[in-house]
This record gives C-alpha cells, sequence and structure tokens, in this order.
C-alpha cells in the first residue's frame, strides 16, 4: 500500500503540473465576486440568471449576438428555468426570416422558442461597419473562450477607468484596465440604475455584471448543472467500486502470499 | 508463453478450436504467466487499452453528430456540446480523454526506461511502441484541428509549415498538405478522414505491440530473466487482471475529475473561438502533450535545423535499444544511470514547461541547455555509462534474492523477503 501512495502521489503532482502550465501567465489580476456555480455542487442562481438575461437582452445584444442559444433553452432544467409560456412571449418578441414560402417568397414572422436567438446585425461585417471596425464577439461561449473565464467577464466589465496622465486615445477607444493592451472599442456599457430590474434588486454597475456574467456563464455551458451532479455521482459510484475491488484484490493476492 | 498444450474439454470446442484455435488463445491469454513482483506502473499497459477503446466508441459518437466543413465544423460542436443528447458528456470524455491517454503513455515510456524494458530481447516490443506513441501523436494534432477553432486552424498552420522547411520540395509538400495554398476546408476534410482511420492503426499495432510481448514475457521490476512459469510467476488471470482494474479505477477517478469538474483547463480558451484565417493569436501553443517537442524545435534557431531536432528527439528513441549499452536492464541494480535517470524526467518536464512559455529571453535559453541535455542523455551519457558504471550485484530469481552486500541490493532483498 505504501508504494501505491507513492505511485499515486507522483501522478497527482504531475496532473498538478499539467494544468499549471495552462493556467501560467496572467496578467491583472481578475475580480472574482464568489461563483455559486463553481465547485462540486455548483450550481447557478435561477434570479441570477433571469437578471441576467435581461441585463443581455436590454443592454448586451444592442450589438452582441449568442447564436447558439435557443429560445427553447430559457425554459430548460439548469437555464433561467422561465416557464413555457414566458418563453413563448420572449420569443414572439423577435422577428426571424422564414421561408420561401408555397410562393417562393422569403417571409418575416415572430420567432417561437425553437428558433436559436436573432442576431441583432445580418452579418459580420454588418456588425463591423456599426462598430467603428471592432466586432462584437458572439457571446454564446464567451466565457469559455476568454482566459480567466467568468471573472474576466466580470472585471472586464466593472474595469473602466479614466486613461492614465500622458495615454491619449482615439475617438470611440476607451481604457479598461483588464482588456490586452488595455485599449477597448466597447464603450463602458454599464451605469447605475441603467435598467430596471423585474425583481426590484437595485440594478448596480456590480449586480448587473454578475447577473449578465452568470447567464452568459449559463449560455456557454448549459448543462454545467447536469454535469456536475453526474459527476459527484460518478466519483462516488466509482470510490466504493474501487474500495470493493481492493479488498477483492487483497482476498485474490492472498493465495500466493505477495503483497500487493 | 505456457509450453503445455490446452486442449478444450469439450467436444465441440475442440472440433472448433482445431479449425480456429482462439481458445487456446484464450487459455493463453488467461494462463500468461506474469512475474509475481510487477508494481503499478505496470498497470498502464491496461489502462491504455482501455484508453484507446475509449476514444474509439466517443470519437465514433462524435463523427455521427461532427460535419467535417469548414464553414460548419465548429456550429457543429457547439450543436454536440448543447443538443446531443448526453454530446457534452461524450465530448468532453473524448476531449480529455486524449489528454488522459497521453498521460497514460508518459508514464508507460517513463516506466520502460526506469527498468529497461526496452533492452533485449524486447526491442521490438520498443519500437511497436514508439510508432504508436508518433501515431498517437498524429491522430492527437488532427484531433485537435476538428473543432476549427482559433487554436485548431493556427496549430496546423504552424505544424504543417514545418514541412515548408524541407529543401527544394518544402512549398509544394505543404500545398499537397493542404490540398489548396492555405489551411482550408480541403485540410480540415482530409485531417478528418486520417483522424478516423489512425486509431484502428494504433489498434493494430498495439496487438503486435502485445503479442510481441507474449514472447518473452514481461519485464520486471528487478529486471532480470525469470523462468515461466515458476515460483516467480502468476497467471495473468485473476491476479493481474484484478490489480490492472484497480489500477484503472483509481485512474478513472482522475479522468472523472477533469471531465466533470475542469473540462476546459486542459484545452486553450481561444479555441472556443471560431477559426479566423484574418486574425492570429497572440500565442500559438500546442497541446501539453506535445510542448517538449515544440520547445525543441523552438530551441534551433534554423527552421529546418529545428524541425530535424524535433524529429531526432523521437528517432531517438527508437533506437533507444542500442544507445543503452548495459546489460543490467532495471535502475535498482544501476546507481548512476537511476540519477541520469530523474535528471531526463526533470528535462522533459522543464522542456514542457518552456514549450508553453514564449520563446524569448531566459526561457529561450532554459529550453536551448534542456535540449541539449536531452540529446546528450542518450547520445553520451547511456553508451558510456554501459561500460563506464559499477552496477550493483542482481538476485537470480523474485523469490530467491542473491547475497549482495550493498545497501540497494540488501534493501530490495528485504522487500522481498516479505512477499
Amino acid at each position: 500500500m505504501k508504494n501505491f501512495l507513492k505511485f499515486f502521489l507522483i501522478i497527482l503532482v504531475f496532473c498538478l503540473k499539467i494544468s499549471f502550465i495552462s493556467a501560467a501567465e496572467q496578467t491583472e489580476k481578475l475580480l472574482n465576486p464568489g461563483w455559486g456555480f463553481k465547485g462540486f455542487f455548483g450550481k447557478f442562481d435561477r434570479g441570477s440568471l433571469q437578471r441576467g438575461y435581461q441585463v443581455y437582452t436590454e443592454v448586451c445584444a444592442a450589438c452582441h449576438s449568442i447564436k447558439y442559444l435557443s429560445y427553447r433553452n430559457l425554459s430548460e432544467t439548469g437555464g433561467p428555468e422561465f416557464t413555457e409560456d414566458q418563453v413563448k412571449a420572449i420569443a414572439s418578441q423577435f422577428e426571424v426570416t422564414d421561408g420561401p414560402n408555397d410562393d417562393g417568397e422569403m417571409f418575416t414572422r415572430p420567432a417561437r422558442p425553437a428558433d436559436n436567438f436573432v442576431s441583432p446585425y445580418p452579418n459580420e461585417k454588418a456588425a463591423i461597419a456599426a462598430n467603428g471596425g471592432a466586432y462584437p464577439p458572439d457571446m454564446s461561449v464567451l466565457v469559455k473562450a476568454r482566459k480567466g473565464g467568468a471573472d474576466y467577464i466580470y472585471s472586464l466589465l466593472l474595469g473602466y477607468e479614466d486613461p492614465p496622465s500622458g495615454l491619449s486615445l482615439d475617438d470611440g477607444v476607451y481604457y479598461n484596465k483588464y482588456m490586452a493592451g488595455n485599449k477597448i472599442k466597447m464603450s463602458n456599457p454599464l451605469s447605475e440604475g441603467l435598467i430596471e430590474y423585474g425583481d426590484g434588486t437595485s440594478a448596480t454597475p456590480e449586480q448587473m455584471a454578475n447577473d449578465v456574467t452568470t447567464f452568459l456563464a449559463w449560455a456557454a455551458e448549459p448543462h454545467l448543472e447536469a454535469r456536475h451532479k453526474m459527476g459527484f455521482r460518478a466519483i462516488i459510484y466509482l470510490i466504493i467500486l474501487t474500495i470493493l475491488v481492493y479488498f477483492s484484490m487483497k482476498k485474490i493476492w492472498s493465495r500466493v502470499e505477495s503483497k500487493v | 508463453m505456457s509450453d503445455h498444450e490446452y486442449i478444450p474439454k469439450s467436444k465441440l470446442g475442440k472440433w472448433f478450436n482445431d479449425r480456429l484455435p482462439i481458445l487456446t488463445l484464450a487459455n493463453h491469454l488467461t494462463e500468461y504467466p506474469t512475474p509475481k513482483n510487477l508494481n503499478y506502473w505496470w498497470t498502464f499497459g491496461a489502462i491504455l487499452t482501455f484508453c484507446l477503446v475509449t476514444q474509439i466508441i466517443t470519437g465514433l459518437i462524435l463523427a455521427m453528430h461532427y460535419v467535417a466543413h469548414a464553414d460548419l465544423a465548429f456550429s457543429s460542436v457547439e450543436h454536440i456540446m448543447r443538443n446531443v443528447n448526453y454530446g457534452w458528456l461524450i465530448r468532453y470524455v473524448h476531449a480529455n480523454g486524449a489528454s488522459m491517454f497521453f498521460l497514460a503513455v508518459y508514464i508507460h515510456i517513463f516506466r520502460a526506461l526506469y527498468y529497461g524494458s526496452y533492452k533485449s530481447p524486447r526491442e521490438i516490443i520498443w519500437i511497436l511502441g514508439m510508432m504508436i506513441y508518433i501515431l498517437m501523436m498524429m491522430a492527437a494534432f488532427m484531433g485537435y484541428v476538428l473543432p476549427w477553432g482559433q487554436m485548431s486552424f493556427w496549430g496546423a498552420t504552424v505544424i504543417t509549415n514545418l514541412f515548408s522547411a524541407i529543401p527544394f520540395f518544402g512549398e509544394s509538400i505543404t500545398t499537397w498538405l493542404w490540398g489548396g495554398y492555405a489551411v482550408d476546408n480541403p485540410t480540415l476534410t482530409r485531417f478528418f478522414s486520417l483522424h478516423y482511420l489512425i486509431p484502428f492503426l494504433i489498434l493494430g499495432l498495439v496487438v503486435l505491440h502485445i503479442w510481441a510481448l507474449h514472447v518473452p514475457g514481461n519485464n520486471n521490476p528487478i529486471g532480470i530473466d525469470i523462468k515461466k512459469p515458476s515460483n516467480d510467476t502468476v497467471s495473468f488471470h485473476p491476479y493481474i487482471v484484478i490489480k490492472d482494474i484497480f489500477a484503472l479505477l483509481i485512474f478513472l477517478i482522475v479522468f472523472a475529475f477533469f471531465v466533470f469538474y475542469s473540462p476546459n483547463i486542459l484545452g486553450h480558451a481561444d479555441n472556443y473561438i471560431e477559426a479566423n484565417p484574418m486574425v492570429t493569436p497572440a500565442h500559438i501553443v500546442p497541446e501539453w502533450y506535445l510542448l517538449p517537442f515544440y520547445a525543441i524545435l523552438r530551441s534551433v534557431p534554423d527552421k529546418l535545423l529545428g524541425v530535424i531536432a524535433m524529429f531526432a528527439a523521437l528517432f531517438i528513441l527508437v533506437i533507444l535499444p542500442w544507445l543503452d549499452t548495459s546489460k543490467i536492464r532495471s535502475a535498482i541494480f544501476r546507481p548512476l544511470y537511476k540519477q541520469f535517470y530523474w535528471f531526463l524526467v526533470a528535462d522533459v518536464l522543464i522542456l514542457g514547461y518552456m514549450g508553453a512559455m514564449p520563446a524569448e529571453g531566459i526561457y529561450l535559453l532554459v529550453a536551448r541547455v534542456a535540449t541539449a541535455y536531452y540529446f546528450l542523455h542518450f547520445l553520451i551519457i547511456l553508451p558510456v555509462l554501459g561500460s563506464k558504471e559499477k552496477t550493483l550485484e542482481v538476485p537470480l530469481s523474485i523469490t530467491e534474492p542473491v547475497l549482495g552486500g550493498s545497501a540497494s541490493a540488501s534493501m530490495t532483498r528485504n522487500r522481498l523477503d516479505k512477499i
């Protein structure tokens, strides 16, 4: 058993080393408000997801698409869990192009829960043209596409500052201490009381940043809760099985008077 | 190999076995005499077989939903993650499975290095193993291209561009590899096709690897030839089988931790950005398991020489059985080799770390020293050690160790006495 522990320890160190390599290179220390969706039992806060959806539609969606998300996802377990009627109402606010119909014409109709989120621009070029040459990235997997993940998005939203003296910025360029190179083409999107939350929560920038980041974390990983739940069960199952197999192994090897 | 002739008990079994001796094979596999002092480092063969089968099965399912097209690949992966039932599980097992596969193969290789498992009469097992390792790297590289994220695209660009270093034909070879003048849809579709093929080539080589293993039988921690079957051996089933299962379960706990709780930690965030030929990422980094070779490549200032150094680093492993001239297999009885072995382990870990860092300043310097030491180890240290090293006395058998004087040998004896 001692040999085995030594062996296990070496493997563990190796694993840590691998994750260390991938976690290497870090610049400005990111803010971390403490995410409820991290850890073994991590779950999204429903209220926060629903508020986050509101921030996304009322603020971000003016420029940012979230094309891999469907309206139906909003009512699925593990998400904001709006009721199906609410989702139908949400979807019907948007117009989608469908067709061709029997006359060969394209037509628009109100979106249905099965439709993907409607993008603010018809294509990437249009998005770039409307935003001073910078493409507002699609937000579907944004949290996974940035080093630092949720912490990074949260920090960026709160990282707007006046540029240090001596640094002059062009028109339409803003200073953000978490952005690579500190120059960002998105103006500070959040300000005190920018929106009015349906549930009466006061809309401070921190609150909105927290909610929308939670929403985006879910959008990037809609099955996160199912994954955490299954992971816990799988690991408990494996541990129990390992213990049983360990004693079977001891029993079998006792026949040859050799230690395992 | 067990020398007795196997005769099936039933008449039907005998009739069948005379025509296709599959029962003889099954009997051989279960009775296969295995040294009884194998430690847990020997369980990685079974773990690797498990990894290969897992990759093939999950890959098969992913291929049902994946679309190999430059415009659709990225969104088809998101479709798998979001809409396919348990698609997220299958994909995360496959993606992390590649890392676990390499983790296991590195342990397996370093075990062979420590206990001298590549030495006569096991050279062919070793060479087959190296072929598997090289194919694994090819499969992993091509698999990483398939999601068509930024790292996929730029990783593919960097690696395929290596071939342009070949004099005279370089440009034409890269064009031929790409199926065009840049990495694009034809590159993606051929990588998908090859990524699907290679695992089956590996499977075939694994069969040969095991076949070749079953001729001389397993090496063992004290690295001596043993009589088989004898007091020194146990039958593969149930002794080794249960031990392999135990080790596999521990391995699976680590595996499950990655899949369920940090499925993206081993990947690169940029690969969740769809490939864009117009935007180059700040740092192009390969997956962690290729980093030592990437560090060697970058530490040579000349492109062609860098590519040669990288391939030489692999080829040198293939001819290792003839570079290590020592007759003693196990490092337990080679006090000097044992130290150099750990230097090599540290050297490869350092190379891996440097491969992840930008190639400049102190990082580049350290990478160069580490690259030089890597070649020094195999080309100078090993051949010289074989003739100069004063080795310890080796026991005659696993159960009856020789009466020796040295500390290490008596430690071995003490350990073996408990058996």
